[in-house]
């Protein structure tokens, strides 16, 4: 199911008025998203607000119920990750970045292993190869043969990073690569956020923390509770409002979850929430 | 590239990595899936050949052999499952279902053993097949799905059986045209120096050959450790992860056929009450060898010393002139020790690296 759109200069990804839902759950209810080459897109949003969401939808693992997603300028509705990576779109998660018990380097060609004649992998290529990529992104691993699970957080995030640049991918995608990680660590990973930028790549950046989202981003997609709080771009937003934008979103929002449990609080509860859906 | 992006190393002279130099050999083999199974095949080895003098004689050594392949040409099967994170427990029916589909067709219609034979190939795939496309649709635990159809099977076999013969066996293909035939490819037995070698221990290193080479040269090997270890990692990169599930439950299934197969032209006739409770038998096999309950782990190479561990400990017990009713409990003692083992060994490699 795809057709064309008109318009010159259409975004590597556009999402539009995108909604989803489980069930009776809205999950995410008209989110607009653009992300173009050489571009970082941050989503930002607190837990539950809708980022794991838009991020399976963008990747293929869940179909959009309503609103656009068009990739190229093409319509678009992915039945599975795989058609996504045909397209160019390559997504790493928090949690399903790697098989912890496998190799290096067949984690990072896992799912398009390079063979030779007969079905055959090619396994010194693919030995020597994770080991180059590697070290070009700075980590000069001591073994490609140990298993991931051996790495830390971060590398781990990195060899899934090195993996999606080294083939092709057009759009990166990264589900809180720094979520779990310690300072240091973190800035390792963000180097290759930018790095991937360079490269030419869209890349959304899907975290929430402002403060690793401001440095690197080129425009900001804040969710809340499902829905769009804010669309800016870096020139018109400073990383203290955006951090005001996030922190009072979700601080004013748990008062307001804390004032519910009190039939008196209620009231107080509504005018907390309006303010927190029109900053 | 302007942005400070951390240096590449300056090239290393190749050869290995120099902070590798503290891993020992030993070490190396060590963090193997299949050391934990030699080490206790060594050891149970020199313990027979001690307490049993008729052991080390070379009739009894081709009579553990034989024992040994037969359950190990299933362990290989189950072992490839068990690394793709799944269960098969109608393993143990399902090879007297291939040996009954293959017995009653050939008997019942007039044909040929061989055309009994592919349409038993044919019918067993498609079993393996119901079972993995019933896990895929259902998500149900594969334990629960092999539990249902283990029972089915049981009961298909000897309702079937008896409908057709009125008997609990199949009537015998022994005068039936292409038994010799089949009977040399399946269940012949060949001299090697001195010992009496049966031909299924043939296959069997033939079929743990094919299945280690999958595992560690084929993309669907990568693909079975995927699935087995982080399916849903698997699944986001693209890994098919249903296909490579339903593709391991029918691996099975052709072990099971070839199993059903030897038992058809070894004896001929096949006893529908068989097999019940063998497919604890191959899971015992392929946990002994290394082979993780979690999936994600394992070899068929382990899965065939464990194997081996258990036609030793079978026959051992004859020889050692032991009561062989003991035979369980050596099975279980054996299966808790070497889990165990297996246990503290990848705790250790895994703190020291």
């Amino acid at each position: 199911m795809t057709e064309k759109t008109s318009g010159a200069a259409a975004p590597l990804l556009r999402l539009t008025g995108v909604g989803k839902n489980y069930g009776n759950v809205i999950a995410l209810r008209d989110v607009s998203l653009e992300a173009s080459e050489g571009e970082v897109t941050c989503v930002l949003g607190d837990n539950g607000a809708g980022k794991s969401t838009l991020i399976k939808v963008v990747a293929g693992l869940h179909r959009h119920d309503t609103g656009t997603y068009e990739v190229q300028g093409e319509k678009v509705a992915f039945g599975s990750p795989r058609d996504a990576l045909d397209r160019g779109i390559a997504t790493v998660y928090q949690d399903l970045a790697v098989v912890p018990l496998m190799p290096v380097w067949r984690n990072f060609f896992l799912g398009s292993e390079k063979r030779k004649r007969f079905a055959v992998m090619d396994v010194e290529f693919m030995r020597e190869t994770t080991h180059r990529e590697m070290a070009a992104m700075g980590i000069d691993l001591r073994d490609v043969n140990q298993p991931i699970g051996t790495l830390s957080g971060g590398e781990r995030q990195c060899v899934a990073i090195a993996r999606a640049v080294y083939f092709g991918a057009k759009a990166l995608v990264l589900d809180e690569p720094t979520a779990a990680l310690g300072v240091k660590q973190a800035g390792v990973v963000l180097r290759y956020v930018v790095q991937a930028r360079e490269r030419g790549l869209a890349v959304i950046f899907i975290t929430h923390n402002p403060h690793h989202a401001y440095p690197v981003g080129d425009r900001f997609l804040i969710l809340n509770r499902g829905q769009s709080i804010g669309y800016h771009a870096k020139n018109d937003i400073t990383r203290d409002e955006l951090t005001a934008l996030m922190a009072g979103g979700s601080e004013l929002e748990e008062l307001a979850h804390e004032l519910d449990t009190t039939a008196a609080g209620t009231a107080a509860a509504k005018e907390l929430r309006k303010e927190t859906l029109n900053p | 590239m302007t942005h400070a992006v951390a240096e590449p190393p300056a090239t290393r002279p190749p050869g290995p990595d120099e902070r590798l130099a503290r891993q020992s050999p030993l070490r190396r083999l060590l963090g193997r899936p299949e050391l934990g199974a030699l080490l206790g095949a060594i050891a149970l080895f020199a313990f027979f050949s001690l307490v049993a003098d008729s052991f080390l004689q070379t009739d009894s050594f081709s009579t553990v052999l034989y024992a040994s392949s037969t359950f190990g040409i299933m362990a290989v099967g189950v072992s490839l499952l068990m690394i793709g994170g799944e269960f098969d427990l109608s393993a143990g029916v399902m090879v007297t279902s291939a040996a009954l589909i293959a017995a009653l067709t050939a008997y019942q219609f007039t044909l040929n053993v061989w055309a009994g034979v592919v349409i038993s190939l044919v019918l067993t795939l498609g079993l393996g097949m119901v079972n993995g496309l019933l896990y895929v649709r259902t998500r149900l635990p594969s334990f629960i799905i092999t539990l249902a159809t283990f029972f089915m099977l049981a009961g298909l076999n000897l309702g079937v059986t008896k409908a057709l013969t009125g008997n609990v066996a199949s009537d015998s293909v022994r005068d039936m045209d292409g038994f010799d035939s089949a009977r040399t490819v399946f269940a012949s037995d060949v001299d090697v120096l001195g010992v009496n070698v049966k031909v299924t221990v043939f296959w069997w290193l033939l079929f743990v050959a094919v299945a280690t080479w999958i595992l560690l040269r084929a993309r669907v090997g990568n693909w079975i450790f995927a699935a087995g270890g982080a399916a849903g990692s698997a699944r986001a990169v693209g890994v098919p992860v249903d296909r490579v599930k339903i593709g391991l439950f029918m691996g099975v299934a052709f072990c099971a056929w070839f199993s059903g197969m030897h038992l058809v032209f070894a004896f001929a006739t096949v006893q529908s009450g068989e097999g019940v409770g063998n497919e604890f038998l191959y899971i015992i096999c392929a946990v002994i060898g290394g082979c993780l309950l979690t999936g994600g782990y394992g070899s068929a190479i382990g899965a065939a010393i464990g194997a081996f561990i258990f036609g030793m400990t079978n026959k051992g017990i004859v020889y050692a002139e032991w009561n062989p009713d003991w035979f369980r409990f050596f099975l279980g003692a054996m299966l808790l020790i070497a889990t165990v083992v297996n246990l503290i060994v990848r705790r250790r490699v895994e703190r020291s690296s």
